[in-house]
């Protein structure tokens, strides 16, 4: 199963992203291989619609969780219809690696 | 075809209905009855209140046409994606989505160029209402409703705009606080724009900003100084400088205040009060030579 | 978690945004923003000194070529918004008042002769003040591109205050209820509404609480200019009890309040002991203390 942490750097050891749409990178990690990849958000600069697209990328990368600091309402819409989780996280100063730790339970 | 007087103003509650309300008395009394009030503040429409027993002559929805997309027709190909300046719609090729959000539709049109499978078709969305009521003596007042939750009041706005009434001598357009597009689209055809302002900081600040805009629309205009004698002088200051007549003054009293609060057209039953609106009629129509 | 909190009246005039200043004083530690980036004038009381100056793109307009435009009308014709004019039976041209840059004209001309652009004439700066940071716009008249100007202020604001760990972000909103109130509203913590007792007061709140209302977001109250009207007071209190919306206080009709603004101050700082700064301040805690 595939999960999105969005993340400030390219890496394990960056800060989590608090913003959905606007996030620097999403981090890809599978949970059945256990492997991370990092891809740049292509829509963070757009000047609006910049949720919608970011979780028009989800759905294609056929994700089933999202985790991150907040979710704008068209985001969540779409993301809901498509039955994909939301995660909120509240303390925003976790790294990607402790978030894939928790993930791993 | 009737005198168009927009009534405009960057801060709210200078006291723009007021103004508009009292002018439409005035000028149905003294000038012609052939007079249509019309309330563009299509966010908060207030003209109603001070008319309670107005009828209702005709209502109808204010609609705009939104594409829907036809998914058994639907390539994916994202054209109207591209097209679509407003990031209104979203298609998802692998997983056949397709969709279009009726709150960030501008109703452009351009999608349907896009499309090249006859997928898209318009259907009307209401965006708010639009209603004619016989008030007071003269025509009347017409005024559009912005469907509360919706961002679109320009488009309700220039609705009730294209309402024309060609028997009327003088239409006065109710404008909506501030300078962006809602206000241009209220001035934009009106032969003389009424900018109210108080005398405060912040007034004056606002008024400013109003007086560029009206300026890049290229209309005559006035300033009507509403609650004079609270805040300071600088308004005067600028006006003087920027040689803008000043149509009348009108002083803060509690009464007024008291009065407006019940949504009393003070007009009615104050001789005194009338006087100003009598030096804004002369003022415009001298300045204008009808 | 920070807590975001915009002030808003559907009516203008209220008092929005003397209310916010003397907020932002009592806040201490909140990052302010104002949203009324039309007609925006908490800077007149916060005097800020502004230490980044952004630019903002404006509303894209079309414009046409005369030399290319071969006089076809088919952009006229396609146009929804009836911006597309001609001059003394010439060439075509665009007002950009009436463009709302939806390219179609651009796209469709088959003389090449349209292009497009997004002017950038508006400005977003981030300031500081005698109570903290801010967060302010100065749109180009006449623009309409209010709402998306609103959201960049809003997201400075965020960012600002998660980066300094502050609690609150407090917004001072727009008049109405249309786009630039929504872009202030969506995915805040609590708005307050400054109500004035009269009959387009009444309306106005109807309005806008309804608003929040479809946006779930849990709303307050304050009476500004309470005793002009007593009897309407009754009934906009009696009104917001049936809308289940808490009623912070009233505040009296107060000339203070001009007269503060005249002198760059705000009403805490003008009269502290003042009954209008007294409610103010109870009003404040009320609003943060409620948790619900």
């Amino acid at each position: 199963m595939k999960t999105v942490i969005t993340s400030r750097e390219n890496h394990t050891d960056s800060l989590m992203d608090p913003r959905f749409g606007r996030c620097a990178f999403f981090c890809l990690y599978d949970e059945d291989t256990r492997e991370t990849s990092f891809l740049e958000n292509a829509g963070k600069e757009q000047s609006g619609g910049a949720g919608t697209l970011a979780a028009e990328k989800m759905i294609e990368l056929g994700v089933k969780k999202v985790l991150s600091g907040d979710f704008g309402p068209k985001a969540k819409d779409l993301l809901d219809k498509f039955g994909i989780q939301m995660v909120v996280i509240r303390d925003h100063n976790q790294k990607i690696s402790d978030l894939i730790a928790k993930l791993q339970g | 075809m009737p005198f168009k007087i927009a009534i405009a103003s960057g801060k709210g509650g200078t006291g723009k209905t007021t103004v508009a309300v009292n002018l439409y008395w005035n000028l149905v009394q003294t000038r012609d009855k052939a007079t249509l009030l019309v309330d563009c503040d299509v966010e908060e429409p207030n003209d109603i209140l001070f008319f309670p027993g107005a009828g209702i002559k005709f209502r109808e929805d204010i609609t705009q046409p939104v594409p829907e997309i036809d998914p058994d027709l639907c390539t994916y190909c994202r054209k109207c994606v591209r097209y679509c300046q407003f990031n209104a719609i979203t298609v998802i090729p692998p997983v056949k989505f397709a969709q279009v959000a009726p709150d960030l539709c501008h109703s452009c049109g351009a999608c349907l160029y896009a499309c090249e499978d006859n997928a898209i078709v318009e259907k009307p969305v209401v965006i708010g209402t639009l209603t004619h009521y016989s008030a007071g003596d003269g025509k009347g007042l017409t005024e559009g409703r912005l469907k509360v939750g919706l961002a679109l009041q320009t488009p309700v706005i220039r609705r009730v705009k294209n309402i024309h009434d060609d028997s009327a001598a003088y239409v006065i357009y109710d404008s909506p606080p501030g300078t962006s597009c809602p206000v241009v689209a209220v001035i934009s055809d009106a032969d003389y724009v009424i900018l109210v302002t108080e005398p405060t900081p912040f007034g004056l600040h606002d008024l400013k900003i109003a007086v560029d805009v009206v300026r890049q629309v290229d209309k005559p205009f006035g300033v009507v100084i509403n609650k004079a004698g609270l805040g300071n002088e600088e308004v005067y200051d600028f006006l003087e400088e920027e040689n803008i007549p000043v149509l009348t003054q009108i002083p803060f009293r509690k009464d007024y205040a008291r009065q407006y609060s019940e949504s009393l057209i003070l007009s009615e039953d104050n001789k005194e009060y009338r006087v100003y609106y009598q030096e804004i009629m002369d003022k415009i129509f001298d300045s204008s030579r009808i | 978690m920070i807590c975001e909190i915009t002030i808003l009246s559907g009516k203008g005039g209220t008092g929005k945004t003397s209310v916010t200043a003397a907020l932002a004083q009592i806040a201490g530690n909140a990052v302010f923003s104002d949203c009324d980036v039309d007609a925006s004038d908490l800077h007149l009381l916060l005097t800020p000194e502004i230490k980044e100056e952004h630019e903002f793109a404006g509303g894209r307009k079309a414009w046409i070529n005369p030399a290319k435009c071969i006089s076809c009308g088919i952009c006229q014709d396609a146009c929804r918004f009836d911006a597309i004019h001609k001059i003394n039976g010439h060439a075509f041209y665009v007002n950009p008042f009436q463009c709302e840059g939806c390219r179609l004209c651009e796209r469709i001309c088959p003389a090449s002769a349209i292009t497009s652009s997004e002017p950038m004439n508006n400005r977003w700066f981030v300031s500081e003040t005698r109570f903290g940071t801010m967060v302010h716009a100065r749109m180009a008249p006449g623009e309409e591109n209010s709402g998306k100007l609103v959201t960049a202020v809003r997201e400075k604001a965020r960012e600002l205050a998660e980066d300094s760990g502050y609690d609150y972000i407090i917004n001072d909103g727009p008049p109405g209820i249309g786009c630039p109130v929504i872009a202030s509203l969506t995915g805040v913590n609590k708005v307050l509404m400054v109500i004035e007792p009269t009959k387009s007061g009444l309306h106005d709140m109807e309005r806008l609480s309804e608003l929040t209302r479809k946006f779930g977001i849990r709303t307050y109250a304050l009476i500004n200019k309470a005793d002009l009207h007593p009897g309407l007071t009754a009934s906009v209190s009696n009104r917001l009890k049936e809308l289940e919306i808490s009623c912070l206080g009233e505040i009296p009709f107060d000339e203070n309040f001009v007269k503060a603004m005249v002198s760059g101050q705000t009403i805490l700082e003008y009269v502290p002991d003042s009954a209008s700064s007294l409610i103010i301040r109870e009003a404040w805690n009320a609003l943060v203390m409620d948790v619900n």
